[in-house]
């Protein structure tokens, strides 16, 4: 691992603590598991609030707006769910990634 | 998560300490390993070690279901005492390699940025740059100055602190005269054979750039291999 892709990792887990802390509702999102060629390695956040502003990658920007909408459920709910993606499917390559792999996200409240 | 939780694992972060959050993906509940704190009763202690060395999160499969491993470690960082011709070609490796590098020496002929175009360089004593910026257990110290004067106190802080690699330049006649300072200062003897010394693997090494290379070897070596147990 990098150092640049630890804080990258850092920032994220900061700002979902700056967010929490200013009054904001927040979930976290985390690639738990890749298959071929994922655009992000395993252990990537991406923190959303119930607004739908996020920040961080879990995708490279192919999947983050499926995962946001889902996020603003998952803090709605209070309930954690886990996510599939194929990268390479039609959508993905409409918007413009096709690089062939799938990634599972984990996406949990911070409460 | 639990927002207590995410705040002792920025915490962690910030204070530069290894940690491990464990989630059970099936009832989502979350619990964090410190590394500090030891976790050798620990139900899943073989896969955190292997995490705690390899930095890498991922899901694992146990009794209990699966698990998702968030890691942080620090990033592994380089602290090279002495600006010589051997750490202008060891700073560009190890750099590529991903280390955080520092050179410190407080001789000004050879610390110049002139020398040292892109590392952070400290044109200062080890004493000075160290007790600003603490070693820790993910930093590496490599000592290639051949002056006991600047050499052997950031050598005596990585011993004292648990680097994880400590090498030293200089021959068997002058590591052994080194010891003997050491022993004479109070070091505890235990800790001299983790001292890699003569530096770097055995590979023949002859020019500045190819002991650079034996000692990158080392360094790498000991951030990804298990630790001999101490006899």
């Amino acid at each position: 691992m990098t150092a640049t892709e630890i804080q990258q990792v850092a920032d994220v887990l900061h700002t979902a603590e700056t967010w929490s802390k200013s009054g904001r509702q927040v979930a976290l999102a985390t690639v738990i598991e890749t298959w071929g060629s994922a655009p992000r390695p395993v252990g990537s956040h991406l923190v959303i609030d119930a607004d739908g502003n996020f920040e961080g990658s879990v995708s490279g920007g192919c999947v983050e707006g499926a995962v946001v909408t889902e996020a603003v459920d998952v803090i709605e709910t209070g309930q954690p769910t886990t996510l599939e993606f194929g990268v390479a499917d039609e959508t993905a390559w409409r918007v413009g990634l096709s690089c062939g792999g799938r990634i599972r996200v984990y996406v949990e409240p911070v409460s | 998560m639990d927002f207590s939780l995410l705040e002792l694992l920025n915490r962690e972060r910030a204070a530069r300490r290894a940690a491990i959050l464990v989630t059970r993906l099936d009832d989502s509940s979350q619990r964090l390993v410190r590394k500090e704190d030891g976790y050798a009763s620990d139900p899943l202690a073989e896969e955190l070690e292997k995490r705690f060395r390899s930095g890498k999160s991922g899901t694992i499969e146990t009794e209990e279901g699966n698990v998702f491993l968030t890691v942080s470690v620090p990033a592994p960082r380089l602290v090279i005492i002495g600006a010589v011709h051997i750490t202008q070609a060891l700073v560009p490796m190890a750099e590529i390699a991903g280390l955080d590098v520092t050179v410190i020496d407080p001789r000004t002929a050879f610390a110049t940025e002139d020398r040292f175009p892109s590392s952070s360089l400290k044109a200062d004593w080890p004493e000075e740059v160290l007790n600003e910026t603490p070693l820790d257990a993910y930093t590496a110290v490599a000592a290639v100055t051949h002056d006991p004067k600047i050499d052997d106190f950031p050598l005596i802080e990585a011993l004292k602190t648990g680097c994880f690699y400590v090498g030293a330049l200089g021959s068997r006649k002058t590591h052994a005269k080194r010891l003997e300072r050491f022993e004479a200062a109070g070091v505890d003897p235990a800790l001299f054979d983790r001292i890699d010394a003569p530096i770097g693997l055995d590979i023949g090494a002859a020019s500045p750039e190819e002991i650079a290379v034996a000692v990158l070897g080392s360094i790498i070596t000991a951030l990804r291999k298990a630790p001999e147990l101490s006899p």
